[in-house]
């Protein structure tokens, strides 16, 4: 006994901690209705499935244990018997039918189809969600914010690794929330498992799903369906808050808005351009790119004197605006806001060896955004 | 039936392989029938006077998407409607050309639900065709349609997306 | 099962195999042509192991350390693509080439040359796919279900050899297939009715019939994608009217019944072992066969179970969950059946007993697994985590693999004339079992507690768990080599074995001398 203490022990220790890991073995019970009734549902189908190995293969063992030839038993004429074959042909039916019963009752509460109280438009793109909230002036993309030293080992990960956003989805609770999904580019899947929603988003169509939180709180979730190299960086987080905390923060989002439209009437030094360039690279190009411009050819190509980054620079805008058709380029047009863009592609033409000592100024990608 | 030789064995190879591209109008007869991923009808033959149901109203949602190869504003001009069921109605869609490419661009219609899809009928829509945009155009596109009074009665909302594509031929 | 042709004259009709390179190269013998497919199926193993030891190794803690992302989404796509087509696929047409004949009572395959055609395609088709790996782009990473439009208007250029890669897999599968319904159907020795037949031969039988009417529809699905690619058709682009749905639907058309294409001979396998070294007949011999042939109809019924969060409408869920049930009736009848076959039988465990006793217990936890997955509302909370990882890979690699090593082990004897280290056998088959429970077990939990699958880098939360999976995978992995050493030894110094080494085994194969002679039955044995 004790040596198997000991042994357990060493095992312990031999395997080293990372802070933050617990060992969670089952799923979250969530914080909606749904989330619970799955929950439900699955726990009562693993005891059946665990009762049923029980059952089988205490049998099983129980005849190894006894019917071995060591232990001298003879091998008997059993070998046809329709009564059995008729019982393990029915018991079998019947516990499935028993847990068709909860099983179907869950499928069709998950097709409610209660009026909504607010409707968002979840889309997906290589490799970042946008939230559009349909009725009201607000649409943001939210981008992984884990710093690349966390990914490459170079700093200590925090608590919130991989599962962290700039812009959460801001949703209040207690009401009826319908997500309409789809996609710019690949399929996506969007999954909370708190709110045990998992849809796919497809490219063309439109998906439709919907949560009604029980709890404020911040639940964390990924992409679901591999969607190229970054799909394990894509997370998502929602933030539920009280209705009145939801009003506060619409509000606060756009005004916001209007800043960022006026900041790109103010005056921009080159200098200044640089500086927020390279952050706004590397939030945004530098996935594909590389921190270094190098990309990773053929299907990324270098940034670092490519004909686009040294030729025009309207070429140059209309590249990072509209993205490369047939490619994996997409357009950052709606995405980023214009003096992020501006900033981006001056940074582009005046880094890592680029010396086209140009800049473009924020008024001009205004010119291109025209139409909004 | 010789099944036991190769030739008959090759020819349900054949048959399968054939199969596998039987299922692809099968499967779109199939998602407009059922409207399986909201797919819509193309432009709907009236044969009978629609039936107006005054008394219903259904929320429409309009939304306007992109895909990765052309990111341009393309917007509902008014994003919910009120629609009596039976009853034609109107709207339009804005897109921009900003660029100075000129493009071919095909809007594609999904509907949510999906359950909902079958009983839209589009009169007329601008997704019937591909859409040539010059470059610095701004185009508004108009959708005629009407809501079927077989449309479920639990349905109290429906969104209408589309998503733009560049189909420009390659040259 | 008796036969009266235990003692066969060869002298007139046995010449040898010829020598040199040509013995395989021109090869129409199916014990050749056998052991060929085995050993490339061998080395496809270890060419796909060590693809998951990178992907285990990246795993090993979080964070980027040895890969990129993009490479990882290359390895876990020829992972599977190589395990599927190249190493459990061309394994079981191996044991079927080499058995069915003997099992049968036949001299050989039915159609000598196309099976020479069929195993020579395999190592150009595989060529071709790994050379994608050394291309500009790199090879395929979109997974082995190779999704649209990741797969077509995302994928690298080296796609297009992918496809002619799986085409010309597809065209080696249905090649062995016919040649096994046709070597079935009419080769048996008199007397062997279909339902003397072994239940290796009859489940071999069911497969073919599966392969040849899914493997022309994946020659399909890429075909439409190869289009798609090439001449601006539109199959599974929305912009040109296209569905990426669809794609998905074609593809588990093709998929669902793949993995029964894949769990099959090793049921016949199982239901020859068992019996064995229980001394016992095959408990429910009819019922076996009647399960297999529902679960074969059935998998045709339940495709878009590995599509729930795709968005289907109600009725859709609804009823690929009550078929996707349904199969768990048909796969309980057989597991019943073999748990009575060793009921009061009087049982020993020698290495092919203890592999199959192996995948009974963890073919059936794969089994429950799948029971709650095929619940609809409970699987969009596991789709796509390492929950369905578990789960695929518990019915998958004690599946298929357990029931080929369980073959080689049983057969080897009669193959080579030469008995294994029976001790050493149980070694591997003991650090494979605790190995393979150490990879996968750990898999559900991270998986119900959130891990999506296929992703290079993860969350802290699932740290430790990940550790104990790599370890797992690492030590199942190196285990691997005892079996090589396993086979070498055998064939270098092996006891000569009996001609009937195991005390209860039946069937015509353990008539003929050991090791099997070149041609097995030139005058056909006749069956009671």
């Amino acid at each position: 006994m004790f040596k198997k203490v000991a042994v357990f022990g060493l095992f312990l220790a031999l395997v080293p901690t990372v802070a933050f890991s617990d060992w969670q073995l089952n799923l979250n019970r969530g914080v909606t209705d749904t989330s619970i009734a799955v929950y439900d549902l699955h726990m009562l189908v693993l005891y059946i499935c665990v009762a049923i190995s029980v059952v089988v293969f205490g049998v099983m063992f129980w005849s190894i244990y006894h019917h071995r030839k060591s232990k001298g038993f003879e091998s008997h004429e059993f070998h046809d018997s329709t009564a059995l074959e008729i019982l393990w042909t029915i018991v079998p039916t019947i516990i499935l039918i028993v847990i068709l019963f909860p099983a179907t009752k869950a499928l069709i509460n998950s097709y409610d189809t209660e009026e909504s109280d607010i409707d968002i438009q979840i889309t997906g793109y290589q490799w970042k969600w946008r939230y559009k909230y349909i009725g009201e002036d607000l649409d943001f993309f939210s981008v992984l914010t884990t710093p690349t030293d966390e990914i490459r080992n170079k700093s200590e990960k925090n608590e919130n690794y991989l599962l962290e956003v700039d812009k959460p989805l801001v949703v209040p609770i207690n009401k009826k929330i319908r997500f309409l999904l789809t996609s710019n580019d690949v399929i996506h899947a969007w999954w909370v498992p708190d709110l045990a929603v998992k849809k796919d988003a497809i490219p063309g169509f439109i998906n439709e799903d919907w949560t009604r939180i029980n709890e404020v709180g911040i639940y964390r979730g990924q992409c679901a369906e591999l969607c190229g190299k970054d799909h394990g960086f894509m997370p998502i987080v929602v933030k539920a808050v009280t209705q009145e905390d939801y009003v506060i923060w619409l509000a606060e989002q756009k005004a916001l808005k209007e800043i960022e439209a006026a900041a790109s009437q103010a005056d921009w030094s080159m200098e200044a351009l640089l500086v927020k360039g390279e952050g706004v690279y590397i939030k945004n190009c530098a996935a594909c790119h590389q921190p270094n411009g190098m990309g990773i050819p053929p299907v990324f190509p270098a940034i670092k004197g490519s004909p686009i980054a040294l030729g025009p620079i309207g070429t140059h805008l209309a590249t990072v605006f509209e993205g490369r058709p047939g490619t994996a380029m997409a357009g950052f047009g709606e995405q980023l806001s214009s003096v992020d863009i501006a900033a981006v592609i001056t940074y582009q033409r005046n880094a890592w060896g680029n010396e086209v000592g140009d800049m473009l100024s924020p008024t001009d990608v205004d010119k291109l955004k025209g139409g909004e | 039936m010789q099944l036991g030789r190769p030739a008959p064995l090759l020819f349900i190879c054949a048959m399968m392989f054939g199969f596998g591209f039987l299922l692809v109008p099968l499967y779109t007869v199939f998602c407009e029938w059922a409207g399986i991923n909201g797919k819509t009808a193309g432009a709907y033959q009236q044969t009978q006077e629609a039936i107006v149901v005054e008394d219903r109203e259904v929320k429409v949602q309009f939304v306007g998407n992109h895909n990765a190869n052309l990111s341009w504003p393309f917007k509902p001009n008014q994003a919910q409607v009120k629609v009596q069921i039976g009853v034609q109605n109107q709207v339009k869609f804005t897109v921009v050309n900003p660029t100075s490419r000129s493009v071919v661009a095909q809007a594609v219609p999904s509907v949510a639900p999906s359950e909902a899809a079958p009983f839209l009928h589009k009169i007329e829509c601008f997704c019937f065709r591909q859409q040539p945009l010059l470059a610095g155009e701004v185009k508004e596109m108009p959708l005629v349609f009407f809501l079927d009074a077989k449309l479920p009665a639990h349905i109290k909302k429906i969104t209408l997306s589309y998503t733009l594509f560049d189909v420009t031929p390659a040259i | 099962m008796s036969t009266q042709a235990a003692d066969i004259d060869h002298g007139d009709h046995d010449h040898g195999p010829a020598k040199g390179i040509t013995r395989w190269l021109y090869s129409t013998n199916h014990k050749d042509i056998g052991t060929m497919y085995l050993i490339f199926s061998l080395v496809m193993l270890f060419i796909g192991g060590s693809m998951a030891f990178v992907i285990r190794a990246e795993l090993f803690q979080p964070g980027l350390q040895l890969i990129e992302p993009e490479f990882f989404n290359q390895m876990i796509t020829m992972h599977g693509l190589i395990m599927v087509f190249g190493a459990v696929m061309p394994a079981f047409v191996g044991l079927a080439n080499w058995m069915i004949p003997m099992m049968i009572g036949a001299p050989d395959m039915a159609l000598p040359r196309l099976n020479n055609l069929s195993f020579w395609i395999l190592p150009f088709a595989f060529a071709l796919m790994m050379s994608t790996l050394f291309m500009d782009g790199g090879g395929p990473n979109f997974g082995w279900t190779f999704y649209a439009p990741l797969s077509t208007t995302y994928a690298p250029p080296s796609v297009t050899f992918f496809i002619f890669a799986i085409h010309l897999l597809g065209a080696s599968s249905i090649m062995g297939a016919i040649n096994v319904i046709v070597t079935i159907m009419n080769m048996r020795a008199p007397g062997m009715t279909y339902f003397k037949m072994p239940m290796f031969c009859w489940t071999w039988l069911i497969t073919a019939f599966l392969l040849i009417a899914v493997m022309p529809v994946l020659a399909g699905v890429v075909t439409m994608m190869l289009m798609d690619i090439h001449f601006a058709t539109a199959f599974f682009d929305a912009g040109g009217g296209g569905d990426p749905v669809l794609f998905q639907h074609v593809f588990w058309f093709f998929g669902h019944p793949e993995v029964y294409i894949m769990i099959l001979p090793s049921f016949g396998v199982v239901s020859q072992v068992i019996p064995t070294f229980s001394r016992k007949k095959l408990f429910g011999y009819h019922s076996m066969v009647y399960a297999i042939i529902a679960i074969a109809v059935l998998s045709f019924v339940v495709w878009a179970h590995h599509m729930f969060t795709v968005g289907m409408p109600f009725v859709g869920e609804l009823f690929f969950m009550y078929t996707t049930m349904l199969i768990a009736i048909p796969t309980g009848v057989k597991i019943f059946n073999w748990i009575s076959t060793m009921f009061r039988g009087s049982m020993t465990f020698e290495t092919p007993m203890l592999y199959s006793i192996g995948f009974v217990v963890l073919f059936t936890i794969g089994g429950l697994s799948g029971i709650m997955l095929a619940l609809a509302p409970v699987d969009m909370v596991y789709q796509d985590t390492y929950f369905v990882v578990a789960h695929f890979h518990y019915v998958l690699v004690p599946g298929a693999i357990f029931g080929i090593f369980a073959a080689v082990y049983y057969w080897l004897p009669k193959w080579t004339g030469k008995m294994y280290d029976e001790g050493l056998a149980k070694l591997h088959f003991w650090v494979s079992f605790i190995g393979l429970n150490l990879t996968f077990f750990p898999m559900h939990f991270v998986g119900l507690a959130g891990m999506p699958r296929r992703i290079p880098d993860y969350p802290l939360q699932f740290a430790d768990f990940n550790m104990i999976v790599s370890i797992g995978a690492f030590m199942f992995g190196t285990s691997q080599l005892i079996f090589v050493y396993v086979l070498i030894k055998t064939l270098r110094k092996g006891e000569p074995a009996e001609q009937l080494p195991w005390e209860g085994a039946e069937g015509l194969e353990w008539t003929l001398p050991t090791p099997a002679p070149y041609h097995s039955f030139p005058t056909p044995p006749t069956v009671e």
